[in-house]
């Protein structure tokens, strides 16, 4: 069974390139692909480029000058504003108050969406049942829905719930909207698992949450990773659900980005702007920047095979 | 501590008893620029002195982001303790739904019906005879902003209404400038044209449209008139491709721009970029042409509390909204008009003098947020967007202008 | 553990539930994975009340004259009337094809034109990649915002060109109405693009070295091996793609609203936005209703079919 599982991950780790073998060195065939790849980066990166350096520069520059351009004279004060001092109403304490409502929204959120997904896959997979499959199906189609339209009715099911207004019922709004690209990550992940594995914990008589806990939990590190950077993204980058099933106390970052980018009137700070979106978009950043071989690596073995 | 808290017993109100515990109330609002959060802070200030907390709530991206948040959590039974609507019929089925605080004593103890000014505005928070809004500032959207320096370097006077604006916009774009200033988003185009619906067709068949609701003028030779004009005003815009309503002020204001027809919320802008009013821009209320301003604004509702005591804390911030010193203060820091005459605004400039006038004077009529239901006002946006920013006909708009208005009936 | 460690020759034979299901007996059927079934339970929860019941719930609502509460009082077709008859919503209907289509299309193309790039051994892959995929990290919000800026006539690409002498150059996407949705392209091709090629290249790295060695063998060339060989063997995550990119397309809503709020006019109004505006803004529920059932009824025609014969038509193993 070790073997086995060694084998499993090697061969998601060996995600090496294995396109038609390179012939000689032809140049100008290395001009074409590298020339493409950086015009490509080119369009990629313009927009990061043109947040940074905007955030850098003073209002009078950005005026002036040419939205493209290095800042002159390069100033830290549009961060230090977006993150402590920019107002929401009468708060005027900047980001810093969405932040940790945001990390604590997001860190149950993605335990508990990851939890509920893998083990859905799991029982997918391995313990179908009858009806499992539509199940399965009315799922995915669940992904498609706009979220809008699926406000008002989560409306009344919280205020059924009595969880309307609460952490728990935020938690279990994204745990429920998460719930179908995760479930679909995790069931074919669970299905490019060899089946002899599952048969072979069976025979040793273990059970449902026996063959979970210690076969298929470990052997799915790469997936889980996928899940962690999707949830963790999707949650902190969430805008309409922190809004609205949440009140001021615990309003996430993105709702205090949009009262920063979204004021009506003055003059349209755009340093700040920008410095507070690259400040929101820190975390995410961050967790793919951290993590981008093992996430490449995590979707190599669950996301495509169908 | 304790004399704040005496002194809050005193100050607001005598005859609501029990506001010898400070209680925290939660407010959402959409007023989340400068002059906007100053203007709020004036309120959170009035009533944190009271004794009672204010809790801030803001959510930017104006009413139409803000709206959906607040009707959901009231709706799901997380309710704010006091909440910002427009005047009119945006929380009309909250209130028939039992949702909302009666505030008829609080009315009653501090004496509204002889004090709010227009009468209309107390009307629009009465439902079936019992009042459940408190109204806090007038907004008119009947004014043409000018930059005088555009004039100035053409050489010719500034339009002192649409008509002479409409004339000089040849020479205007022949200098190179934009003649009218008009932000991408529908409901700056909707407002445009009710500002040239009284301008162009005169008062009397705007009422008769919007108050009587005759269908057969709406349909009329008159309204006809009032969509060949916009198509017209439309070319003039035709270079503005901004998207906000502040950066089309901020065209006029940098002198981009000649003109642009916007509510009285724009002085602020003119304000916070230093210039005069008379010197650097002219405003014209009701466009020059008639000296009317349509009273819409913005009135606090108050959803339902099981709490006794954050409902007499409540009715404490309502009668506080309407007192004369919060409306000054309120007022002079917003650019809008108090919804009382009988408090002093010496402090305000030109432009808000002569919206003072005008509303001293009693030539006053109803919002379209008090006439018509949010659906028609969303219709009328969406046609009008589509109107001005794109080659529909005249006679096609107007079409389908009489057939929402019908829809409403 | 629950369950007692026994050897059925059934469960031997097929290791999923299904089969064994047949001859189990009535109870059995109950209790068998009855772990399994506590532990979907929170699935189960989510399609029927959720999906199913507030799809059902806004189809019921939608023949109704809710305005900014639900009530039932029923319209017939009404709703449905007044929403073909709108302008907008036809609009919108074209716009959402329109971009649809070119986003499919473009997020197909070019997720895989550059999976195949990157796939060439080369140099800097990590870079590139994490390039290409870091957008993904950022939401609509931003997207949209940053890209309004660079696309911004007096801000952004236009007027940076003009200052550099080519006083003529002309490119404004954002205030016209014919080109409004190419802009909106532009901004959501450069967030999503990085994650289908990330997609794409592990479907490519999860071919067979040996096809490759026989592609060589048979001397086809490099294109058409990608187009007549690789292509169809990479069809599930061609799926998976199309899945995605779908059902972002379907929900397009953020980006639109911060980077054009529908406008200039109404020229990239989109669905989403309709329902929201309507459920909301013009506090007309039934209107917004009728208009998310439209959106889900086109789902499920394209839905049906194919998961129909993705999980109904053959069993997977």
């Amino acid at each position: 069974m070790a073997s086995v599982s060694t084998n499993i991950a090697a061969n998601a780790a060996s995600a090496a390139a294995r396109g038609p073998k390179p012939r000689r060195t032809f140049s100008s065939r290395n001009i074409m692909l590298y020339g493409t790849l950086m015009i490509m980066s080119l369009y990629y990166l313009l927009p990061l480029w043109v947040m940074m350096m905007t955030s850098l520069k003073g209002m009078p520059e950005i005026r002036l000058g040419n939205i493209f351009a290095p800042p002159v004279e390069i100033t830290f004060e549009p961060w230090v504003k977006a993150w402590s001092t920019a107002c929401t109403g009468l708060n005027c304490d900047g980001l810093s108050r969405g932040f940790w409502n945001s990390v604590q929204i997001t860190v149950p959120s993605v335990i508990i969406s990851i939890i509920v997904a893998s083990v859905n896959g799991y029982a997918l997979v391995n313990w179908k049942f009858k009806g499992s499959e539509v199940f399965f199906t009315i799922l995915i189609f669940g992904s498609f829905i706009p979220y809008q339209i699926m406000l008002y009715p989560m409306v009344i099911l919280l205020r059924e719930l009595g969880l309307y207004g609460s952490l728990g019922g935020l938690v279990l709004v994204h745990t429920i909207f998460g719930m179908p690209i995760l479930t679909l990550l995790f069931r074919n992940y669970f299905s490019s698992l060899p089946e002899e594995l599952f048969k072979a914990a069976r025979v040793d008589g273990a059970g449902f949450w026996g063959i979970y806990l210690r076969i298929m939990l470990p052997m799915s590190l790469p997936m889980f990773v996928v899940a962690l950077i999707l949830q963790v993204t999707g949650i902190w980058n969430d805008f309409l659900f922190g809004v609205v099933f949440t009140k001021p106390e615990i309003y996430p970052m993105t709702v205090q980005l949009n009262n920063i980018v979204n004021s009506v009137q003055g003059v349209k700070e755009y340093n700040v702007n920008m410095a507070a979106t690259m400040l929101t978009g820190l975390v995410p950043l961050f967790i793919y920047f951290a993590s981008g071989k093992l996430f490449v690596r995590g979707i190599a073995a669950g996301a495509v095979k169908g | 501590m304790k004399n704040w808290k005496l002194m809050s017993a005193l100050l607001v109100s005598a005859a609501l008893p029990s506001s010898a515990f400070a209680v925290d109330l939660e407010v959402t609002h959409w007023w989340t620029s400068g002059g906007e959060a100053a203007a709020v802070a004036e309120l959170a200030k009035a009533f944190d002195a009271t004794g009672d907390k204010w809790v801030d709530g803001a959510i930017a991206g104006g009413g139409d982001t803000a709206r959906p948040v607040m009707i959901s959590r009231i709706t799901g039974g997380d309710p704010m303790a006091m909440t910002q609507f427009n005047h009119g019929q945006q929380a009309l089925e909250l209130v028939e739904a039992g949702l909302m605080l009666d505030l008829t004593d609080v009315a009653e103890a501090e004496g509204w019906k002889d004090k709010i000014f227009p009468p209309g505005l107390l009307e629009s928070c009465t439902v079936d005879g019992k009042i459940y809004c408190a109204p806090v500032n007038i907004h008119s959207p009947e004014w043409l902003w000018l930059s005088n320096k555009v004039y100035e370097d053409i050489g010719i006077p500034v339009p002192q209404n649409w008509n002479e604006f409409v004339a000089s916009a040849p020479q205007v774009e022949a200098a190179g400038k934009i003649p009218l200033a008009l932000g991408n988003q529908p409901w700056q185009s909707n407002l445009a044209f009710g500002a040239l619906t009284v301008a162009v067709a005169g008062l009397d068949v705007w009422k008769k449209v919007n108050i009587d609701k005759d269908m057969a003028v709406a349909a009329g030779p008159e309204m006809a008139a009032v969509f060949t004009a916009a198509a017209d005003a439309r070319k003039l815009a035709a270079k503005s491709t901004v998207q906000d309503w502040n950066q089309a002020t901020n065209l006029v204001i940098t002198d981009e721009a000649a003109g642009q027809i916007m509510g009285d919320w724009a002085q602020g802008e003119f304000q916070v970029a230093g210039e005069v009013a008379g010197k650097d821009y002219t405003c014209l209320p009701g466009m020059g042409l008639n000296a009317y301003l349509s009273t819409g604004g913005d009135a606090f509702y108050f959803p339902k509390l099981d709490d006794p005591e954050k409902e007499a804390a409540q009715k404490r911030l309502a009668a506080l909204m309407v007192s004369p010193e919060v409306q000054v203060a309120f007022n002079l820091k917003k650019g809008s008009l108090p919804i009382r005459g009988d408090v002093d605004l010496s402090a305000a400039n030109d432009c808000m003098k002569k919206g003072l006038e005008i509303l001293a004077s009693g030539n006053v009529m109803p919002a379209g947020d008090q006439l018509w239901s949010p659906d028609v006002q969303t219709q009328l946006g969406d046609m009008q967007g589509e109107f001005w920013k794109t080659d529909m006909s005249a006679e096609d708009a107007h079409k389908k202008y009489v057939e929402i208005l019908t829809s409403g009936l | 553990m629950r369950e007692r460690p026994f050897f059925h020759p059934e469960w031997g034979a097929g290791w999923y539930g299904g089969k064994a299901m047949a001859t189990a007996t009535r109870r059995g059927r109950i209790f068998r994975n009855l772990n399994a079934k506590i532990a979907a339970l929170p699935m189960i929860f989510t399609t029927l009340v959720v999906f199913v019941g507030g799809t059902l719930w806004t189809v019921f609502y939608s023949f109704t004259d809710s305005k900014l509460l639900p009530r039932e009082r029923f319209v017939g077709f009404d709703q449905y009337e007044r929403l073909w008859g709108s302008s907008l919503w036809v609009t919108s209907i074209q716009n959402i094809m329109f971009f649809g289509a070119m986003s499919l299309v473009f997020t197909i193309v070019m997720g895989f034109v550059l999976a195949a790039l990157m796939d060439q051994k080369i140099r800097f892959e990590d870079t590139f990649r994490t390039i290409m995929l870091y957008p993904f990290a950022l939401s609509f919000v931003v997207t949209g915002l940053v890209w309004q800026w660079i696309l911004n006539p007096d801000l952004g690409i236009q007027h940076v060109v003009r200052e550099m002498g080519w006083t003529t150059f002309n490119f404004d996407p954002m205030n016209n109405p014919d080109t409004v949705l190419y802009g909106l392209l532009i901004a959501g091709l450069w967030q999503g693009t990085g994650f289908t090629m990330v997609l794409m290249l592990s479907g490519l790295r999860g071919i067979d070295e040996d096809i490759w060695k026989a592609v060589k063998v048979d001397g086809i060339p490099t294109w058409k091996a990608y187009l007549f060989v690789i292509i169809p063997m990479m069809r599930p995550v061609f799926i998976t793609v199309l899945v995605l990119a779908a059902a972002g397309i379907i929900r397009l809503y953020d980006l639109v609203v911060a980077q054009t709020s529908g406008g200039p006019g109404i020229s990239s109004q989109v669905p989403a936005m309709y329902v929201y505006r309507y459920m909301f803004s013009a506090q007309n529920l039934g209107q917004g209703f009728a208009a998310s059932t439209m959106m889900l009824l086109s789902v499920l025609i394209v839905l049906i079919p194919w998961a129909y014969l993705e999980f109904g038509g053959k069993k997977r193993g």
